[in-house]
């Protein structure tokens, strides 16, 4: 048995999967995902497919605020953009879904270019301040500048073609989905094993230090905000066509709070900890919506209150994590995975 | 006079009151600021209790006025003290991250207790002042808006003799200019950050009960109303009680002018957005704002 961890190499350092068990599983998970459509129902398929776009848009945040450490509150505006984007392109010039998505993605980190200047000068709460000004103005701006985002309707996205088959279902849109996830994880993942991904790091954790050793501040911050945009625009891309209609309610302050609360509780700073916490955002509504059915013969009101529980429950969820796991369902799985990796000699 | 002037000075009359309101609710937030560094994310909740707490005493268990208020400030005393022991205490000294995430944390769970006690419906408000409008020259005034400025003026006033002359007032002026050395001298740095977030609830608690009487009635929007105090405190200084004072006045001005003059060109609801554009202008500019300590943080 192995008594330490010992990296000899550099290439066994910057190794993603130490051992081979995790590739195998990981192999069979992405296999597994293949055939979720053909057993899960559309309820669950319809669950799965948020989660999906959660995860691509929390990884996006993340990126900015768990690994760059610039606190942004303004993502809902960027999904904005990339869902906005995407249904001009496809609504308005008529491209196909596979051109109007990435340009959308290219709109929103162009948009998200200019929204990270103020980070060029500001930093911590100064930079969330803004941010959350430049949300208010975003959303101004989507619902004022009707000739172009028809204002408070919005729009209504036709269902994106592949080869002349409409993904008009659930489990259609799941492939589209989950095939544009699984890059926007690897590439995530890729991303921290290079200089730039390090220079992000080393922003985060020192500034000064970082421009000491030679990481450009300006270039670098910059980079993070384009970055996080892109994958904000591409989840706005998909939630355009998951739920196929666009409209300025859908991205309100409340969403960019959800997302930062999907990396507080995943795990900031952590790529699975995107994954574990756009997936525990996503299922509590559902959780919530199942006990409230359970309990209607007990209590008949209870579906009403469900707005409201999932807000209670979401905000003691946050300061939950906050004091007493701040590292976020990442840490935990860390810590049931090394207490089982030596079971049942737990020393 | 002309109709326009007549317009114009409306508009400021108007904006001064609700600018007012916005200094009250705003004097918190700065508070809690200069005590502990803590920026809350979630002025509007803090605002929303109030109007509601008010709402529930005065019309729904029909208590009398003099009873009701001082009722519903010591309730929000108690949020205020709920909030500072049970959520932000333990988090002191950690990454601006998790603070501000916190707060948006506590809002949340305010939200959806108000909702779930009282529902999200429009709840009419009682009218604490007249609104038959009297004329001040050629320009209506409408009385809601004379009291609500004269009521905010008094309370700030009584605030500024507090701070300046009251032992606790200076407690927290010496906590606010240096903790290590305040806690030095026998201040109970803890106790004034619990003071300041009581002070914070019951200005916003006062803010909400004076804009729902404005308004007539109370519903979530009022949470809106909360969320300008981040335009006006960047604007008077993060740090900067009379700072404050005298951008909540501008920002509320501000906002009725560019509401009533731009409104018709950029097609309606520029008064929600403008005091944000002024917020990014002020950051780019000149972040410590108006009468802020420049030793604020910059890259």
């Amino acid at each position: 048995m192995q008594s330490g961890d010992f990296r000899v190499t550099y290439a066994s350092d910057e190794r993603i999967f130490e051992t081979r068990l995790p590739i195998v599983a990981l192999v069979g998970l992405l296999a597994a995902l293949a055939f979720v459509p053909l057993v899960a129902g559309t309820y669950w398929l319809d669950v799965l497919n948020r989660i999906g776009i959660a995860i691509i848009g929390a990884i996006g945040l993340n990126i900015l605020v768990g690994f760059t450490g610039q606190i942004s509150i303004g993502h809902a505006a960027f999904l904005a953009v990339g869902a906005y984007s995407t249904a001009i392109f496809e609504t308005k010039a008529g491209l196909p879904f596979w051109l109007a998505i990435p340009l959308a993605a290219a709109v929103t980190s162009v948009f998200g270019l200019v929204f990270g200047v103020p980070a060029l000068r500001l930093k911590g709460l100064y930079l969330a301040i803004a941010t959350l000004a430049a949300h208010f103005i975003t959303t101004y701006g989507i619902i004022h500048w009707e000739r172009m985002t028809n204002g408070v309707l919005g729009f209504n996205v036709a269902p994106a073609t592949v080869f002349g088959l409409p993904l008009d279902s659930d489990a259609r849109i799941f492939y589209l989905i989950f095939a544009l996830v699984v890059p926007a994880v690897f590439f995530a993942k890729n991303l921290f094993r290079t200089r730039v991904g390090r220079a992000f790091i080393a922003v985060r954790d020192r500034d000064v230090a970082a421009s000491v050793i030679g990481v450009s501040l300006y270039r670098y911050k910059l980079l993070a905000f384009v970055i996080s945009s892109f994958y904000a625009g591409v989840a706005g891309g998909l939630m355009a066509h998951h739920s196929r209609i666009v409209f300025p309610d859908a991205f309100s302050l409340l969403v960019a709070i959800d997302y930062l609360a999907m990396i507080i509780i995943g795990g900031m700073g952590s790529i699975l900890g995107s994954i574990y916490g756009a997936a525990f955002m996503t299922l509590l509504p559902e959780v919530l919506k199942l006990s409230a059915t359970s309990l209607t013969g007990v209590y008949p009101n209870a579906f009403g209150l469900i707005a409201s529980a999932r807000d209670i429950v979401f905000g003691l969820a946050i300061i939950f994590f906050l004091m007493y796991e701040p590292q976020g369902l990442a840490r935990i799985w860390m810590r049931f995975r090394s207490y089982w990796k030596l079971w049942p000699y737990a020393y | 006079m002309s109709d326009q002037i007549v317009f114009l000075l409306q508009l400021v009359i108007t904006g001064v009151a609700v600018g007012a309101v916005y200094s009250l609710m705003a004097l918190g937030f700065v508070l809690i600021y200069k005590a502990s560094t803590v920026v809350n994310f979630g002025p509007g909740e803090l605002v929303l209790f109030g109007a509601y707490v008010a709402w529930a005493t005065i019309l729904n268990m029909k208590l009398h006025l003099a009873v009701a208020l001082p009722l519903t400030l010591v309730v929000a005393i108690l949020l205020g003290l709920v909030i500072e022991r049970g959520v932000l205490r333990p988090l002191i000294g950690e990454p601006i991250i998790s603070v501000i995430m916190v707060t948006f944390g506590f809002a949340s769970v305010v939200r959806g207790v108000l909702n779930m006690t009282w529902g999200s419906d429009t709840r009419p408000f009682p009218a604490l002042f007249s609104s038959q409008p009297f004329h001040l020259g050629p320009v209506p005034v409408s009385p809601v808006h004379l009291w609500s400025f004269v009521t905010v003026m008094v309370l700030l006033a009584a605030f500024s003799l507090f701070f300046k002359y009251s032992l606790i007032g200076t407690a927290m002026r010496a906590t606010a200019d240096n903790q290590q050395v305040a806690q030095s001298l026998g201040v109970s740095v803890k106790g004034v950050f619990a003071l300041s977030w009581c002070i914070a609830t019951v200005v916003s608690a006062l803010g909400g009960i004076i804009l729902g009487s404005v308004r007539g009635g109370v519903d979530f929007s009022l949470a809106d109303y909360g969320l300008k105090v981040f335009p006006v405190v960047i604007l008077g200084g993060l740090d900067s009680v009379a700072g404050v004072i005298v951008s909540g006045v501008i920002i509320g001005v501000l906002e009725n002018l560019s509401g009533g003059y731009l409104d018709p060109i950029f097609g309606g609801g520029v008064k929600e957005v403008a005091p944000f554009v002024v917020l990014v202008l002020i950051l780019m500019i000149r972040p410590y704002g108006l009468f802020g300590r420049k030793d604020v943080e910059r890259v």
